[in-house]
């Protein structure tokens, strides 16, 4: 029987140590969505560089707009491109069909990106670019290899001249508190407009909103939550002393 | 009050009723905490109905419509979110207290004579809640939805000389399609409720005619006072009622701490790959089934060899059926004199160990990829799994039993 234990317990152990594990060490991100200034930052690189090709066709302009404190109008005027009304969903005017034909893979909808890949596959993956002239874009990921994705922020980040380390341990910013790695890239085959952490503010902003996007309700959640667990602990008492009254007759 | 309360009571037994069921139904006064988990299984449904009408005023049952309008739900519907999460955390929450009350009914001998039809009912409960559980669990028509009903489905197609038409005719077509959610919704919020409420209440009415069994598995009815009431039993009304209300708030609290703080339960509730529209054109690297599914996930994939010309999934399917089936013979393959494995010997006590270690590590061994080493593991524990019914018969006879007192203790 103790043999039996002993086997049973030492075959599953290692099982949860790489639970969390496949494939590529992630770099650590951790959102902070009562951040709205990161949100909003995050909600406009969206916008300006993300939305040409992804939608996020489950969301709602308005909702954005109300959940990260932005004033409609602002939003409507600057950070929506298309004739849409701001209650209406977030498309775009790209065909999945011509989309094929340009990337292998029509872009997917990143609504729910931040809770189908998770911030530290996000993170990672943004910071992730470095030249590679043997793809048609002329860059690879060191996270998603060969993907058909181009480095659309190149602009601002230029291109890693190498393939950028990731799985660094995390560690909290001194400037803005945040908890992230510090790691990507070092040297640039091309220079952008930003510098490293400039960029590395940037993505941790997008992944933020992202995240934010995948779970619009988290924060209202969580207050709420808040008050439902402490009217239980107060119901507690009630519930115990009435209990104990009836159940003292009883031997 | 009393006039109206006399009047309907010439037309309909309401006080009788209330009486047999309720303030005149003597329980034995010392259930433990393992008691609870009856009356949080009956909060479980009556949240899983309520949540579930809800959740229908805005969900869509078509191939083209499910995934967005569970989002529509998610974000645009006031308090969809929590509808969702209520629903979803529920039948995670379902499994886990009638996991623990079937048990309490292994511990306590519960099954026993004369309480076999209870059991059975009982085991009907958790069959039909496993195939409504199957059958919600497509709707959201994400990727694992998809192909956990896929990988489920097809394992029809294993039975010799029928099993494709089978499959086929439980799809509606050749694949997973809106054919399949449409009939599912059906039987998710119609037909199967349906039949889970008229099995709940067999259940009780079974119960309460024999009474309920308790911690010594003494007999209370045998020891009655010169009223007729049993000199170990309490009305069930009020005492388990005040009784229960505590173990209601304790549960709600881990409840909505789940609910409110980590819905997704790190992916066991609600799975990763889900929160992806199903894709009929790609496949996940790995379909594990929900955590309440994966024992007899992990005893399908144990068996590896083919007999007789049939398939090894074939005998896997077999395995797995047997599984759920040996649980219905439970009452007469116990030959022990006593119910309560406080009174019963150490080779009970042991084989309960077995069983309840093998259950769990099994249910992990289901939720990870196969190596050969797991699987070796879970041929291991399936071959125990089996052992604790299949010996039972003969270790229940000879295991040495202690006296059982003939009042309740404690």
């Amino acid at each position: 029987m103790k043999k039996i234990l002993v086997t049973i317990v030492f075959a599953v152990l290692p099982a949860f140590a790489f639970a969390a594990g496949g494939g590529v060490p992630l770099d650590h991100m951790k959102p902070d969505l009562a951040d709205k200034a990161s949100l909003q930052n995050g909600a406009a690189t969206f916008t300006n560089y993300c939305m040409g090709c992804h939608s996020m066709k489950y969301a709602r302009y308005e909702r954005v707009a109300t959940d990260l404190g932005i004033p409609l109008a602002a939003y409507e005027e600057n950070l929506i491109f298309s004739d849409a009304k701001i209650g209406e969903l977030m498309n775009i005017a790209m065909q999945p069909s011509q989309a094929k034909n340009w990337f292998g893979n029509p872009p997917p909808d990143l609504t729910l990106e931040g809770r189908l890949r998770g911030p530290n596959w996000l993170y990672s993956y943004m910071r992730g670019f470095y030249a590679d002239p043997a793809r048609p874009y002329g860059v690879n990921n060191s996270v998603f290899k060969d993907v058909g994705m181009p480095h659309v922020l190149a602009g601002l980040q230029g291109v890693c001249a190498h393939k950028p380390e990731t799985g660094a341990d995390a560690v909290v910013d001194p400037l803005s508190g945040r908890i992230v790695s510090d790691s990507g890239c070092e040297s640039y085959a091309t220079e952008g407009t930003m510098t490293k952490a400039e960029y590395d503010e940037t993505i941790y902003d997008l992944v933020n909103f992202m995240v934010y996007m995948g779970e619009p309700s988290r924060m209202e959640s969580e207050s709420l939550g808040k008050w439902v667990l402490m009217f239980l602990v107060i119901l507690f008492i009630p519930a115990y002393f009435l209990n104990k009254e009836y159940w003292k007759d009883v031997h | 009050m009393q006039k109206l309360i006399d009047w309907i009571d010439a037309r309909l037994p309401v006080v009788t009723a209330y009486e047999k069921h309720m303030s005149k139904y003597y329980a034995p006064k010392n259930f433990n905490v393992m008691y609870f988990f009856g009356s949080l299984s009956m909060l479980v449904l009556v949240n899983q109905l309520l949540t579930g009408i809800w959740l229908t005023m805005s969900y869509n049952p078509s191939a083209e419509g499910a995934f967005a309008s569970i989002e529509y739900i998610m974000r645009d519907v006031e308090y969809g979110w929590l509808l969702r999460y209520l629903h979803s955390t529920g039948a995670t929450a379902f499994f886990v207290v009638v996991y623990l009350h079937m048990f309490r009914g292994l511990m306590y001998g519960s099954y026993q004579k004369p309480r076999e039809l209870v059991w059975i009912f009982g085991m009907t409960i958790y069959l039909v809640l496993m195939a409504e559980a199957f059958m919600g669990y497509l709707l959201p028509w994400g990727q694992m939805s998809y192909w956990g009903a896929q990988v489920i489905i097809n394992l029809f197609g294993a039975i010799p000389v029928v099993g494709e038409d089978l499959s086929l005719w439980i799809r509606g077509d050749y694949l997973i399609s809106g054919v399949t959610l449409n009939r599912f919704f059906a039987l998710h919020v119609v037909a199967l409720p349906i039949v889970l409420l008229a099995l709940v209440v067999l259940h009780l009415l079974a119960l309460h005619e024999v009474g309920s069994n308790n911690p010594d598995g003494v007999e209370i009815k045998k020891n009655k006072d010169e009223n007729g009431i049993p000199k170990d039993g309490i009305p069930f009304h009020p005492y388990y009622t005040v009784h229960d209300i505590v173990a209601v708030v304790v549960f709600l609290f881990v409840f909505c701490a789940v609910v409110f703080f980590f819905p997704e339960m790190g992916g066991y509730a609600l799975e990763k790959p889900n929160f992806e529209p199903a894709n009929p054109l790609k496949t996940p690297a790995h379909i594990a089934p929900v955590w309440y599914f994966t024992p007899y996930y992990a005893m399908l994939r144990a068996v590896t060899v083919g007999i007789l010309g049939l398939p090894a999934k074939f005998w896997g399917v077999v395995v797995m059926g047997a599984a759920i089936a040996i649980l219905f013979v439970l009452p007469w393959l116990d030959r022990s004199p006593v119910k309560s494995i406080r009174y019963k010997g150490w080779i009970s006590k042991i084989a309960l160990i077995a069983f309840a270690v093998s259950f769990v590590v099994l249910g992990y061994l289901g939720a990870v990829p196969s190596t050969p080493g797991k699987t070796t593991l879970a041929q291991v524990l399936t071959f125990i799994y089996f052992a604790f019914f299949i010996l039972m018969p003969w270790y229940s006879r000879i295991d040495k039993t202690k006296p059982v007192p003939e009042r309740v203790t404690g």
